[in-house]
């Protein structure tokens, strides 16, 4: 006997089906938020396991007799030839006496960095009297030493695999039973610029670069953009031209960054020969691209003011740019400056357009000033990044840990201006 | 006088003027107290003569400083002996250049003679007088500047009408800065690009299939004419970027889905912030952990399978690039989630279907062109990333649909051709301005197109 199929039953009949397929979707989109949200777990562990370390280095004690033959040999003081890896040098001899012969103890002198030299030359220029005397001295090791110590590199291969010799670790696991190696904060990478040797390089010239070339930056267009906004927002007549420049700057907020940094380079610098590598010029090109961000972020606030505001103050005989300026804008102004911040912390994380201006240079020094040339945070990442040594990729990791401490404090500021200032309406 | 010192010197002009503006409308109508009798505000007054006095300065600053070189070069060059003059205009740059390293005590790269010695230091002379020059010229437009508007107070002058228009015309300028970049970047990729095509054909650029930009240095040195084929490049960014797609739309938009219908507000107020996170991070640290991370996790894997992995695969710059445009795919499909009216939704609901069938046949369909301009957008940024292409993919310029083999992209080349030292007029670095034209094309037409398709789907529903 066959019943006829009523429409309850057919809906019944089909229910585990849809039921499935509802779980099968919710999971589907489970898992996509969890592919996000894992990827950023990765990342960030990924990214503090290899940089952890490079916040502390290992340093080697060592008595230093500065004698007063090898730092003024005429008797009299002069920085630039007194022979400070000499001292370095039979510091190190007198530690390990049994070594001879040339090679050896080249090898040996290998361990320690050549910054040891500068740090002894620079507490000799501090204090003049240490001439004479025996100093007990933290020496910055040799990167290979301080990769050694950190685990990075394996001991136990064969001794041609390693870049250090069986003798080598012989003498340094000597001095580490002696208590003459240790790890203590890295300060060089705070206050440093750039340098071939990875136990010498920091990222105080690439900071400062990036801060003079957030100056220009933020000089150029927060003005520039809020009084863009205020244009768009407040007088532009409905025109052709208000809609050219109104589509022009959401086209220029999702134009590639690299395409401003063809700008700079055909602009400022081949037309306008503004100096090469110079902050000045990565700040203008960066103020160019965050410009939209400032001037959506702006248009934004200034919307949110109710019109009540200005009929309140129109009517009390104010002139528009007088209801603009002296009411409009300050209560936009948290919005404009949480757009600004957010705006900055895009262009502090830039680095196409400025590899484009010549901020790639390999340089040294730390800029003091708007013309001098510079690298940027972001580019000194790169830079690291393609470097082949071992020391450098934990000091890259290291450096990108600071960026986005950076980034974080940027985006944490924009949030408590928003809350501490916003008004509700 | 350097530049700043004037500028910062001009500041302290203007606030001066304008106290004495003020002080002067105040004073013609008899002191502090009177101040009804005129027609402004007294402040008024006294950005009027600011105004008056900084602006012709500026203008003149910066005139001067635009063209100042090209006199002082051409001033120079007069001075040279005939010998100089008669050389081909590169050969005169260059020693231009000597001349003024030689003027800032640098490096140079010719025999010193007397001559140039003397050339030399004419541009020193030059440069000083100029400067003292335009010292003069400044700070006496600014003095004269606003010592007229001074005299020209009186109570009657309608000093706010003439400070507002001012201002308004401020304003203008700096919403017309917008405008004026845009066609800062369309002529200056374009004349380079112009530039080239005259030397290689456009043909040969867009549809050849052999990239190598090495050019010779010397007409007889073999297999480095320069081959401008750019189609492999072309592939290699549409390979990267599928890839990149293939990874970022169906995550981006799930987890829109599951965050806008699913997912309790308090895991929303957890989650949301977190792929908002991945957006924020730096694309450079994205390509430093696509190339130490990601490829040797890819390269593993391949190998362990039994496949052969290039070290920098365009599936490791691909996979990587897609996981920084989920939250961008994520929150314009949210938009455009939240763009469908309720009553659609509840309409959906309310006749007995379950959720994912509300989503996927009523609310997606109806949000589906918001969605499509939300991933023209995606695409046109996927195009344009830099940065992790320039650190994960490779160099070699392969024609190639293997998304394990290396891939090399336009952005790729135009870093590779313009980092380090350059001269602009070889076909090398000109090329990458013809690249960075189609670059700036395509991704422009996408970005048209995907905005327009997202307001036009916003105002609809609206």
């Amino acid at each position: 006997m066959t019943k006829e199929l009523t429409n309850k039953d057919k809906v019944e009949a089909g229910l585990p089906r849809r039921r499935r397929k509802e779980t099968l979707f919710r999971a589907t989109g489970m898992i996509a938020t969890a592919i996000g949200i894992a990827f950023l777990a990765v990342f960030f562990a990924t990214l503090i396991g290899k940089g952890a370390s490079a916040f502390v280095q290992t340093y080697m004690r060592l008595d230093v007799e500065l004698t007063a033959e090898q730092i003024a040999p005429g008797g009299e003081l002069d920085l630039a030839y007194a022979d400070f890896d000499g001292l370095v040098r039979t510091a190190l001899r007198k530690e390990f006496p049994e070594v001879s012969g040339r090679a050896e103890r080249r090898e040996l002198y290998r361990l320690l960095s050549i910054g040891a030299g500068y740090q002894i030359r620079d507490l000799v220029a501090e204090n003049v009297d240490l001439i004479g005397t025996t100093q007990t001295l933290w020496l910055p090791t040799s990167a290979t030493v301080d990769m050694l110590m950190k685990g990075n590199i394996d001991a136990s291969l064969d001794a041609s695999l390693r870049p250090l010799s069986d003798q080598q670790i012989g003498w340094i696991n000597s001095l580490q039973r002696a208590g003459r190696l240790d790890k203590r904060f890295n300060a060089a990478l705070f206050t440093n610029g750039d340098s071939r040797e990875p136990e010498l390089a920091g990222i105080k010239g690439a900071m400062m670069g990036s801060f003079f070339m957030l100056v220009v930056t933020i000089a150029l267009s927060f003005p520039i953009g809020v009084a863009a906004a205020i244009y768009l927002e407040e007088f532009a007549p409905k025109n052709r031209w208000s809609d050219l420049v109104e589509v022009n700057i959401n086209n220029l907020a999702a134009v590639p960054s690299i395409v401003f940094g063809l700008l700079g380079l055909a602009v400022f610098i081949n037309w306008m020969s503004l100096p090469r590598s110079a902050p000045l010029v990565g700040g203008l090109v960066l103020a160019l691209l965050t410009l939209p961000v400032i001037i959506i972020a702006s248009r934004a606030a200034i919307k949110a003011v109710p019109p009540s505001i200005r009929e309140a103050a129109m009517g009390l005989g104010a002139s528009r740019m007088q209801v603009v300026f002296h009411h409009v804008m300050p209560l936009a102004m948290p919005g404009m400056l949480t757009g600004a911040i957010i705006g900055m912390s895009r262009a502090l994380g830039e680095s196409a357009p400025l590899l484009m201006i010549g901020m790639i240079a390999f340089i040294v020094d730390v800029p003091g000033g708007f013309t001098d040339p510079s690298t940027a945070l972001p580019v000194q990442i790169y830079l690291w990044a393609d470097s082949p040594e071992r020391a450098f990729a934990e000091r890259t990791s290291a450096a990108i840990i600071v960026l986005l401490a950076f980034l974080v404090l940027m985006n944490l500021a924009a949030v408590i201006v928003r809350r501490r200032m916003e008004q509700k309406w | 006088m350097q530049s700043t010192t004037l500028i910062l010197l001009l500041g302290f002009l203007a606030i001066i003027a304008f106290y004495l503006g003020r002080g002067r409308s105040l004073s013609l109508v008899g002191g502090p107290g009177k101040g009804r009798a005129l027609h402004s505000l007294p402040g008024y007054y006294g950005y009027f003569v600011s105004i008056w006095c900084v602006l012709p300065a500026l203008a003149m600053l910066f005139a001067w400083v635009l063209v100042e070189p090209k006199i002082i070069t051409a001033l120079v060059v007069n001075g040279l002996p005939e010998s100089a003059q008669q050389l081909s205009s590169g050969e005169l740059d260059l020693l231009i250049n000597n001349l003024r390293n030689m003027a800032s005590g640098d490096v140079v790269s010719i025999a010193i003679d007397d001559d140039l010695e003397r050339a030399a230091s004419h541009f020193n002379e030059y440069h000083a007088k100029s400067r003292q020059l335009l010292a003069v010229l400044v700070i006496g437009l600014a003095v004269l500047g606003g010592s007229v508007a001074w005299r020209k107070i009186h109570p009657e002058l309608r000093a706010r009408n003439k400070v507002e228009t001012s201002v308004r015309w401020a304003l203008i300028g700096a919403s017309s800065i917008a405008v004026f970049t845009t066609v800062g970047i369309v002529f200056s990729v374009l004349f380079e690009a112009i530039v080239f095509f005259q030397k290689v054909p456009v043909s040969d650029f867009l549809f050849g299939t052999t990239w190598s930009p090495q050019t010779a240095i010397r007409a007889d040195q073999v297999g480095s004419s320069g081959s401008f084929g750019a189609v492999p490049l072309f592939a290699g960014t549409m390979l990267i970027t599928s890839i990149a797609m293939f990874v970022a739309v169906p995550v981006g938009l799930m987890t829109a889905i599951y965050l806008a219908e699913y997912s309790s507000s308090r895991i929303r107020g957890i989650a949301k912030p977190l792929l908002e996170l991945l957006a924020g991070i730096p694309t450079v640290v994205y390509g430093f952990f696509a190339a130490l991370t990601v490829a040797p996790w890819v390269r593993m894997a391949g190998e362990s399978v039994g496949f052969e992995v290039a070290s920098e695969s365009a599936l490791a710059a691909g996979l990587v690039m897609g996981i920084m445009i989920i939250p961008l795919v994520s929150s314009l499909t949210d938009d455009a989630i939240n763009a469908v009216p309720a009553a659609m939704r509840d309409g959906a609901l309310g006749l007995g279907s379950t959720r994912s069938e509300t989503m996927k046949k009523v609310i997606l369909p109806a949000a589906l062109p918001g969605i499509v301009g939300g991933i023209l957008l995606a695409v046109s940024r996927a195009i344009g990333e830099t940065m992790i292409v320039v650190m994960a993919a490779g160099l070699a310029a392969n024609l190639t649909a293997n998304p394990l083999s290396a891939v090399t992209t336009v952005t790729v080349q135009i870093v590779t051709l313009l980092v380090g030292d350059q001269e602009f007029d070889s076909a090398k670095t000109l090329a990458a301005f013809a690249l960075g034209l189609m670059l700036f094309v395509v991704t422009l037409i996408l970005n048209v197109i995907g905005l327009y398709v997202v307001r036009k789907y916003r105002e609809q529903y609206e």
